[in-house]
């Protein structure tokens, strides 16, 4: 089995999905002869031709409205927006028609679309390149959010967005791209969406995380493995959220931390701490944590390493929570 | 040296009083087809004038009246073929009506019943859009498609003067002229976006003219003359069908109302314009037409209109009689599978 990285992983699941269904198109700044800033779609154009691997205009805004008009009217489009900062721009059309026509139309129409975003920090880009805006999309009714960790899982969840009938914004984390590779079968397989997964069983305490967090977790684990017994869980979908995985591994640890690399307030941290409070707290031995990015704009390059959640970090709340 | 260019002719065939100024190019419509067109211009003006009244007995929410601008809406729609898809703001009852939507449904909607935007199946059209000028861009991706997947259909798609100035607008046409998608973009310059008049969206000589930086073309038509709009949009649909590209339209008409019940027109502009244009109703103006024409006849109003005031007697008794809704329809399609989540969040209501 070949050990490939997340750009490859996605790339050749972007190309097992399109051989395997006509309706589905890519359209994005630069995806084409170029094959996308971060190359994730090299090759495509030339397999696939003008009509399924559109070069758009330079307009985040057009390329999500477009796309809601491609996939009412039949296709299965998956635009990718080069940057989480330019994402932004979206969210009227995301929040406003992606998340609302199925409903609006009491279920005539639906949006299959699959909104790709590089997301977070950590590769020392410009600013407004390495935002994290799970919490964002994760409040929009009607859509699911979903994100992948690695080359693996993310083929398998890409796969299940694709052809998933509801719109899916699919966050992958950047930092992760190139960093990691990982057997993937060529052979093509789904992971379900909406189901999170025990990457780790352990007795003692949970930790959470999702995307470029997921890593970190796993590092910071390794560097307690003779000490604590550690769950982790990897969320690869936050909305809609499997709260019984995290229930059930709650309930049987008592204990819990959540990792999450966006700035903390309203954090996406913050819902997972309340649905534990919600559905396992006479299971609690200590108070719940979180380790997150700072309430302030990701600092530039120079700063980052400082502001994204590190192992030291993730281990001083878990010994926190262990000695409570 | 930048020289001003002369004023983009408007495209007009019949003055206020009904006499053909131009036949070059007059629409080929035959007796039936005329009186079809006014049967429904007739029909919208009842629904408005119902609904504006349903409105202030509280059996209706907020609505936005139509009024002035039925040439513009009934003579653009009756140009769509069945396949065509049309994308419409709030405004646009007339279009709706015209393509054959249940009226009753078309009530229900607009007194805050979700059910009542369930198109059917033989309609091929977005729901209703608010956001104003976010549709645009909506049906240039349908053109698209059609035009990927080797469709005839054209999008049509309904927006104001108000809705020139967003930015969904710029994408949308921008996206039409780069992929030459077959698209039929129809802009009612009523000339208010609430309180604010034409001049204060932009400062073009015309909204058609923008068309020319989008690299397609922009035409202008007196959109209280039903024959120029139904002209204009015939030939945009032709040309998108066979597969040169789109046209932007821009219907010069007037709001005769508020924008809607909820505001005062007299707050912002004088008795004596809105008077000056309720001189060039596009119905009066028809009405003329056909009575020269020898089309029309004290019998065939009377009867028009008594049909129109039935067909909307019947649509306001149907909406008002249907089971209401329940708590629980407002969880419904929001997913193709409800998820967990919203499943527990509905217990509120068993």
């Amino acid at each position: 089995m070949a050990k490939i990285n997340l750009i490859q992983s996605i790339k050749s699941t972007l190309q097992q999905e399109m051989e395997k269904d006509k309706r589905v198109i890519l359209l994005g700044e630069d995806v084409g002869r170029n094959g996308g800033v971060f190359r994730v779609t090299e090759g495509l154009w030339q397999k696939f031709g003008d009509n399924r691997v559109i070069d758009t205009p330079l307009a985040e805004v057009g390329i999500i409205s477009v796309s809601i008009g491609l996939a009412v009217a039949g296709l299965k489009p998956v635009p990718e927006v080069q940057f989480d900062g330019f994402s932004i721009s979206m969210i009227d059309q995301i929040y406003n028609h992606v998340g609302r026509i199925r409903k609006r139309s009491q279920g005539k129409y639906s949006v299959p679309l699959v909104l790709r975003i590089p997301h977070g920090g950590g590769i020392k880009a410009y600013e407004h390149h390495s935002e994290s805006l799970e919490t964002f999309f994760s409040h929009i009714p009607g859509i699911k959010v979903v994100t992948p960790s690695g080359p693996y899982n993310a083929k398998g969840l890409l796969a299940s967005a694709i052809r998933d009938p509801d719109p899916v914004i699919f966050l992958e984390p950047k930092r992760v791209y190139r960093a990691i590779k990982e057997e993937v079968p060529e052979k093509e397989y789904t992971i379900p969406l909406q189901k999170s997964e025990v990457v780790q069983e352990g007795n003692d305490i949970t930790v959470i995380a999702w995307g470029a967090m997921q890593r970190v977790v796993k590092e910071a684990a390794r560097e307690l493995s003779g000490k604590y017994s550690i769950e982790i869980i990897d969320l690869l979908t936050i909305s809609p959220l499997d709260r019984e995985t995290i229930i059930y591994s709650v309930k049987k640890t008592g204990r819990c931390v959540v990792v999450q690399e966006a700035p903390k307030t309203c954090g996406f941290g913050a819902e997972l701490i309340t649905i534990i409070q919600e559905g396992a707290f006479l299971s609690l031995k200590a108070p719940l944590a979180r380790v997150t990015g700072y309430d302030i704009p990701m600092p530039l390059a120079k700063l980052e390493n400082y502001y994204i959640p590190d192992e030291t970090r993730i281990n001083k709340a878990i010994e926190k929570v262990m000695s409570f | 040296m930048f020289q001003k260019k002369k004023r983009m002719d408007m495209i007009q065939f019949l003055d206020p009083e009904g006499n053909v100024v131009n036949s070059t190019g007059f629409p080929k419509l035959s007796d039936q087809d005329v009186k079809k067109i006014y049967e429904l211009m007739v029909l919208s003006r009842v629904f408005d004038d119902i609904g504006l009244k349903l409105q202030r007995e509280g059996r209706m929410l907020t609505y936005a009246s139509l009024l002035g601008q039925e040439a513009s809406q009934v003579g653009s729609a009756s140009a769509l073929e069945k396949e065509d898809w049309f994308i419409t703001s709030y405004r646009d009852h007339g279009v709706w009506i015209s393509r054959g939507f249940p009226i009753s449904m078309l009530y229900q909607y607009w007194a805050g019943d979700e059910r009542g935007m369930k198109i059917p199946d033989n309609i091929n059209a977005l729901p209703i859009t608010i956001p104003v000028g976010s549709q645009i861009p909506h049906a240039v991706g349908i053109a698209f498609a059609n035009k990927l997947q080797r469709k005839k259909s054209v999008a049509v798609v309904y927006f104001g003067d108000g809705a020139t100035s967003k930015g969904d607008f710029h994408e949308g046409m921008n996206f039409a002229g780069v992929f030459k998608v077959p698209c039929v973009f129809i802009c009612q310059n009523n000339q208010w976006a609430i309180s604010l008049p034409r001049s204060r969206q932009t400062a073009s000589e015309t909204i058609a003219q923008k068309a020319a930086a989008y690299g397609f073309e922009g035409v202008l038509v007196d959109g209280n003359d039903v024959f120029a709009v139904y002209k204009a949009t015939k030939d945009a649909l032709n040309k998108a069908r066979a597969g040169k590209g789109p046209t932007l339209i821009e219907c010069y008409t007037y709001r005769l109302e508020s924008h809607t019940t909820a505001d005062d027109w007299k707050k912002y502009r004088s008795s004596k314009e809105v008077e000056g244009w309720q001189k060039k109703d596009p119905l009066e103006r028809l009405k003329k037409y056909m009575r020269k024409k020898g089309l029309f006849k004290n019998e065939y109003e009377k009867k028009v209109l008594e049909d129109a005031k039935t067909k909307i007697k019947t649509a306001t008794q149907r909406f008002e009689s249907i089971t209401p809704a329940k708590p629980k329809d407002m969880f419904k399609y929001l997913y193709e599978t409800t998820p967990q989540e919203l499943n527990e969040q509905m217990k509120d209501f068993d």
